[in-house]
Order: structure tokens, then C-alpha cells, then sequence
């Protein structure tokens, strides 16, 4: 019959891997949404002036992240910074998220309608107020799908990060594979996580979605 | 000859034709009025087979239209239709436009496809426009395009399905004049429209549809200038 | 500050060994498109099938290359595989990996592209006596090639970034490979990834640069 090397210990290893994977999206989201909100305002407002930073972030987005990881991972030892791999992985994955959350903002604020500002200003709101109340709330609308998005592709990402030598839940993958040389199963216990994790955040994503545009 | 009997014509649930029957001869204009949900641009859909009827028959010079042995690409080829929407294709010029089908289901050559094309074009006063793409044009340029695009099949038949509703009221005009040239030059034509006066100037009968049924028909200075049925009255009134 | 002395001009001699490792990269990149359109075409149409099996296939397809990595998807071809008895190459696991990757991304975006052309173009393309393939071939797909140009130039743009991930698998003379044959044998990683990155930005930017180039041709109104 069916007989398999595959303990309850290593499904917990591979759920271990699993809850890496998690915080690393987590801390990386938090990091790219952060940063991207602030990019993607001062590129929507000051679009001449944050050319530049455009430039920048651009740069992020058509380097393969498996190189950045490398880069950021020998720079840090080059300037002695000390710091675990692990938050390696969350900046190098931040930035990155940052530079696509950039453009998700800066669509969204610039997808709300001028004459639309015009009127809250003609109301009487100031700069901040219009920002505050008519240009976030709208745009906001606009950009969670993109962020949604994001978070998921982000969430595929962090299985890069075990060529830095994080053991997430690829890595403990095919730490298993090594010992019980059954990389289909293995792999395919792996996969199944991995869609589960992407299908609770884009489950819970489009409820939230729906709630919003109940309120509409 | 147009021949509609009795046709039934349902979306789902909801009917929407009940049981028309209306005869078009060669040669006439027939216009066709009523409010919107009367059930009459489906009845133009249904004459050239884009929409399958549940009931009844439509006969186009004595072949079946609804009949699954009848050949609807060659039966399409002698009725022309504009739409409310004129459908431009935006990824093909003007001239393009025109000489597409020619080319390919008439299987015409480059240069005479060509030839005809400019030919219409220049009919319904495009001739400048010819390397224009339709994005750039007005609406109603556009729907004089479409209107040359369906008359480069050389169709026996026109039908137009509110052909001006969806244009500027400044751009309605150029469209009509246009409607009117051809039924001057003796084209058989079903028209559904909006424009009353318009109606009664160019057809040789006027139905006013109601609730999926002809509710009165006849000629344009009786069913518009001396209404039998209050309907038709209310009607009249409720659009000028 | 800091002492590391940087050497350029060594790890600048790697470089015609690393162009000859983009070419590489590219080449896979370039076929993997050609086969991932291919494939995603036929993804869309059997999603859109009334047959449960075709679609089911589909859309299959389309949500395990959508929700799980790209790297997963190379490992179960390579790994995978070869546990079946079918001994693949890094490359051809990478080529077949991101294939894989595209087709299910670019039939969403088809399907998506399909839906944004109006139906009352089918319409009037039928009013005129084409047949429904006629009307396909003419006035759908030229006009659906047009909304679906700016996607498949950055799937393009994410292919050849993902074919950094053969490396993982042993590939190595692809330009990521052979950046890290170079890496291994001197341990100058950041002057070799550092020209490595350069060299993938300018692959980027070119490929951005040529669809600019013939969207503007293709697409003129």
C-alpha cells in the first residue's frame, strides 16, 4: 500500500515554514505600504519633482529580487552592519513592495476626478482636508485590488529568500526532500500551503472589498 | 419582400415582441415608432437573424431567416443594418472600414473593394476622411461611416435601429439627410426612430408599436396626423 | 569606514561572459513567451468551454500558476519530475517552469482583454455576412491585442526576471548562473551581481523600449 517517509514532525516543520513566510510578508507589507504610501503621494502631487525617486524605484522593479537579495545580503557585510538574515529579507522585500505600492498610490490618488477637488475646494476644505477626506477615502477604493495584489505576489516572493539562507516554507520543503526522497509529496503538501495562504488573503481581501462597496 | 408573422420573441422571462406581423414590400419605407421596451429595435435584430425569434416566422424575399439550414452569412449580405451605436471598428480607417466586408465575404479585390468603398464614402460626404480613424471622428461622421459600410454590400435591404438617438442634437441632421438621400433613390427601408417628423416625411407606412404588438399602422399623415387609438395620440404628444 | 576594496576592473573582464549568459537569459525568456502565449490562448478558450473537464483544466491552471511561487512551480518541474523517473534539465525545468508561470497570468489577462471588446462589435462584424470566425479573426483579435499589449510586455519583463530562478536549480550559464560561477570561484559577490543587476535593468528597459516602439507602430489609432 501507500507508505510514505513523511512524519507529523515534518508537517510541523513545514507549518514552521509556513508561519516564516507569513511574518516575512507581514513585516514586508508593512514596510512597502508605509514607504509606498509616502512615494506614491509625493509622486501624485509633486510628480515633477519626485521624477527622480521614479527613477529609483524603477530600478527595483527590473532587477530580478533573487539579485537583490544577494546585493543588499554582500552590502551588508561590506559596511559591517549586523543584522540577521531574516530582517535582510523583510527590508530587501520592502523596498521591493515599495516600488510597486508606489505606482498602486499614485494611480489611485490621480484616478480621482479633478473637478471632484475642485468642488471639496471650492467648499472651503483646505489642501490637507481634501487630502484627507475626499482624495485618500476615494482612492483608497481604487488601490485595493492593486495592494491586494501585492500582498499575494509579495507573499510568492518570500520563497526567494532561502537562497539568503532563511529556512521559510520552500526551504523546509526541500529540507524534508533531501531526507525522505519524496520531493513529489513533499512538494506538493508545500504547494497546497501555499495556496491556502493565498486564498484566505484574497478570500478575506474581497469580503472587505464587498463591505465597502455595500456602503456605497 | 419582408414577410414577419406572428413572431414571439422572449429575453428569458420577459416578452418582449408578442406576436408581430408586418409586411415590408420592395421598394418601401416603413418606419417604426413607439416607447422604449416597445419591443421594436428587437424586431430589427431578429430580421437579420443577430437575435433567434421563439415563434412565428420572418421571410426575406421568401427564405427563412429563423430556419437552421438557412445560410445567415449570405442572407446578412442583402440586408444592411445601422446600428444606435454606429460600432465603428476604432482599429480600422474609415476607408478600411468599408471595404473590409466587400473584400472578405464578397471576396471583392483590393482595387475594386477600394473603389466602391470611396465610392460611398464620398455618397454620404466622407471623402475627406477616407485614412481618418473613426476615433477621431464625430458621431455623427461616424454614423455616416457605418451607414456607407453597410450600402458597400450593396443590400437590398436597410434597416436602422434608432440611427440618430445616441448623437448631438447639432449632428442629427447631417445623419437624416443622409437616411433620406437613400429613400429617395428607392431603397427599401425598415426604420426604428425617434425623429416623428422625420418619419412622416420619408415613409409609406408608419406603425407605432406598443407592448411588444403593432398597435396601429397605416400611412404617415393617418397613424401621425390623425391617430385612430388614444395610445397613438398619448404617444405623439409625449414626444414633441 | 569600511574595509572592502572593490574591483572593478577584475570582475569587468567576466563581462563577455556574462553577456554571452544574457543572451541566454533572454532566449529562455523570449521562447518562454512564444510557448506561454500559445498556451494561454488555449487556456482562455477552454475556460470559456462548456465542457467541466476543459474548464476545469483551465482554470486549474490558471489558479496554481497565479497562487504559488514561481519558484515552487520550477522545483515541482525539476524535482518533481525527476522523482517520476523523468530526468529534466535545470533549463528545461526553468523554461517549463515559467511557461508554466505565463500562460496561467497572461489567460487571466486575455480573459480580462476579451470581456473590454464590446459585443456589439461581434455584432456588426455579423450584420455585414461574416462568419463568426471572420469576425474573430478581423475585428476581435486585433482590437484585443491592442489592451493585452501592455501586460504581455511586462510578463515579458517578469519572465526574464524569473529566469534568474534557474540558478536555484542548478542552471549556470544563463546570466544570473553564470554571475554566481564567478561569485564562487573569486567571492567578489558584489561586484559581479552588481554588473549583473545593471545588465538586467538594460534587458528591461530595451524590451520596454521595443513594445514603445511597436505599440506606436501597430497600434495607430
Amino acid at each position: 500500500m501507500f507508505s510514505t517517509g513523511f512524519s507529523s514532525n515534518d508537517l510541523l516543520f513545514l507549518l514552521n515554514g509556513a508561519w516564516v513566510t507569513l511574518q516575512l510578508t507581514f513585516w514586508s507589507i508593512l514596510l512597502g505600504s508605509l514607504a509606498g504610501l509616502l512615494f506614491g503621494l509625493l509622486r501624485a502631487l509633486l510628480p515633477r519633482a519626485s521624477l527622480p525617486l521614479a527613477w529609483v524605484l524603477d530600478v527595483f522593479r527590473s532587477v530580478p529580487l533573487l539579485i537583490q537579495f544577494v546585493l543588499f545580503n554582500s552590502l551588508k557585510s561590506i559596511v559591517g552592519l549586523n543584522i540577521s538574515a531574516f530582517s535582510v529579507g523583510c527590508i530587501v522585500l520592502g523596498v521591493y513592495a515599495a516600488a510597486y505600492f508606489t505606482e498602486i498610490v499614485r494611480a489611485g490618488v490621480l484616478s480621482v476626478p479633478f473637478t471632484l477637488r475642485r468642488a471639496s475646494r471650492s467648499l472651503g476644505l483646505s489642501f490637507l482636508q481634501d487630502l484627507r477626506w475626499i482624495v485618500l477615502p476615494m482612492a483608497t477604493r481604487v488601490a485595493f485590488p492593486g495592494w491586494l495584489n501585492l500582498v499575494l505576489g509579495v507573499m510568492k516572493d518570500t520563497a526567494l529568500v532561502m537562497w539568503i539562507g532563511i529556512v521559510e516554507l520552500l526551504r523546509a520543503s526541500q529540507t524534508i526532500v533531501t531526507r525522505i526522497q519524496e520531493p513529489l509529496l513533499v512538494l506538493c503538501i508545500a504547494g497546497l500551503i501555499y495556496y491556502v495562504m493565498s486564498l484566505v488573503v484574497a478570500r478575506l481581501g474581497a469580503r472587505l472589498e464587498r463591505r465597502w462597496q455595500e456602503n456605497d | 419582400m419582408i414577410e414577419i408573422d406572428n413572431v414571439h420573441k422572449s429575453f428569458g422571462d420577459l416578452a418582449v415582441v408578442k406576436g408581430v406581423s408586418l409586411t415590408v414590400n420592395k421598394g418601401e419605407v416603413v418606419s417604426i415608432i413607439g416607447g422604449s421596451g416597445s419591443g421594436k429595435s428587437t424586431l430589427l435584430m431578429c430580421i437579420n437573424g443577430l437575435e433567434p425569434i421563439q415563434k412565428g416566422s420572418i421571410r426575406v424575399d421568401g427564405v427563412e431567416v429563423h430556419d437552421s439550414t438557412t445560410d445567415l452569412n449570405r442572407l446578412r449580405q442583402k440586408i444592411g443594418i445601422v446600428f444606435q451605436q454606429w460600432n465603428a471598428f476604432p482599429h480600422l480607417t474609415v476607408l478600411e472600414n468599408v471595404m473590409l466586408a466587400p473584400r472578405k465575404v464578397l471576396g471583392k479585390s483590393k482595387c475594386d473593394a477600394e473603389e466602391l468603398a470611396v465610392q460611398q464614402l464620398t455618397h454620404v460626404g466622407l471623402a475627406d476622411k477616407l485614412k481618418t480613424f473613426p476615433g477621431k471622428l464625430s458621431g455623427g461622421q461616424q454614423q455616416r461611416m457605418a451607414i456607407a459600410r453597410a450600402l458597400a454590400m450593396s443590400p437590398d435591404y436597410m434597416l436602422f435601429d434608432e440611427a440618430t438617438s445616441a448623437l448631438d442634437p447639432q449632428l442629427v441632421g447631417e445623419v437624416l439627410d443622409t437616411m433620406r438621400m437613400l429613400a429617395e433613390d428607392g431603397m427599401t427601408m425598415v426604420l426604428v426612430t425617434h425623429e416623428i417628423r422625420f418619419a412622416r416625411d420619408v415613409s409609406d407606412r408608419v406603425a407605432f408599436f406598443r407592448n411588444g404588438l403593432v398597435h396601429e399602422i397605416g400611412s404617415p399623415d393617418q397613424v401621425i396626423g390623425n391617430p385612430v387609438h388614444a395610445e397613438t395620440a398619448a404617444f405623439l404628444k409625449s414626444v414633441k | 569606514m569600511f574595509d572592502y576594496s572593490f574591483q572593478w576592473r577584475s570582475a569587468l573582464r567576466a563581462l563577455p561572459d556574462m553577456l554571452a549568459g544574457a543572451l541566454v537569459t533572454f532566449e529562455t525568456a523570449a521562447l518562454s513567451m512564444i510557448f506561454g502565449v500559445l498556451i494561454a490562448l488555449a487556456l482562455t478558450v477552454m475556460r470559456e468551454s462548456k465542457n467541466p473537464l476543459l474548464r476545469g483544466i483551465g482554470n486549474g491552471w490558471v489558479s496554481i500558476a497565479r497562487n504559488t511561487p514561481s519558484l515552487f512551480q520550477i522545483y515541482v518541474l525539476y524535482f518533481g519530475l525527476g522523482s517520476l523517473g523523468l530526468h529534466v534539465s535545470s533549463w528545461l525545468a526553468l523554461l517549463a517552469g515559467i511557461t508554466f508561470n505565463n500562460a496561467g497570468y497572461l489567460a487571466e489577462n486575455f480573459r480580462g482583454g476579451l470581456k473590454a471588446v464590446p459585443d456589439t462589435q461581434v455584432r456588426a462584424a455579423r450584420s455585414l455576412g461574416m462568419s463568426a470566425f471572420q469576425a474573430y479573426r478581423m475585428i476581435i483579435v486585433p482590437q484585443l491585442l491592442r489592451i493585452v499589449f501592455y501586460p504581455l510586455t511586462n510578463q515579458m519583463v517578469w519572465a526574464v526576471l524569473m529566469t534568474s530562478l534557474g540558478v536555484i536549480v542548478g542552471l549556470n550559464n544563463d546570466l544570473t548562473g553564470v554571475t554566481q560561477d564567478y561569485n564562487v570561484k573569486t567571492f567578489r559577490t558584489f561586484e559581479f551581481f552588481a554588473i549583473a543587476a545593471v545588465l538586467y535593468y538594460l534587458i528591461a528597459k530595451a524590451i520596454v523600449a521595443a513594445a514603445r516602439l511597436m505599440a506606436w507602430r501597430l497600434f495607430r489609432y
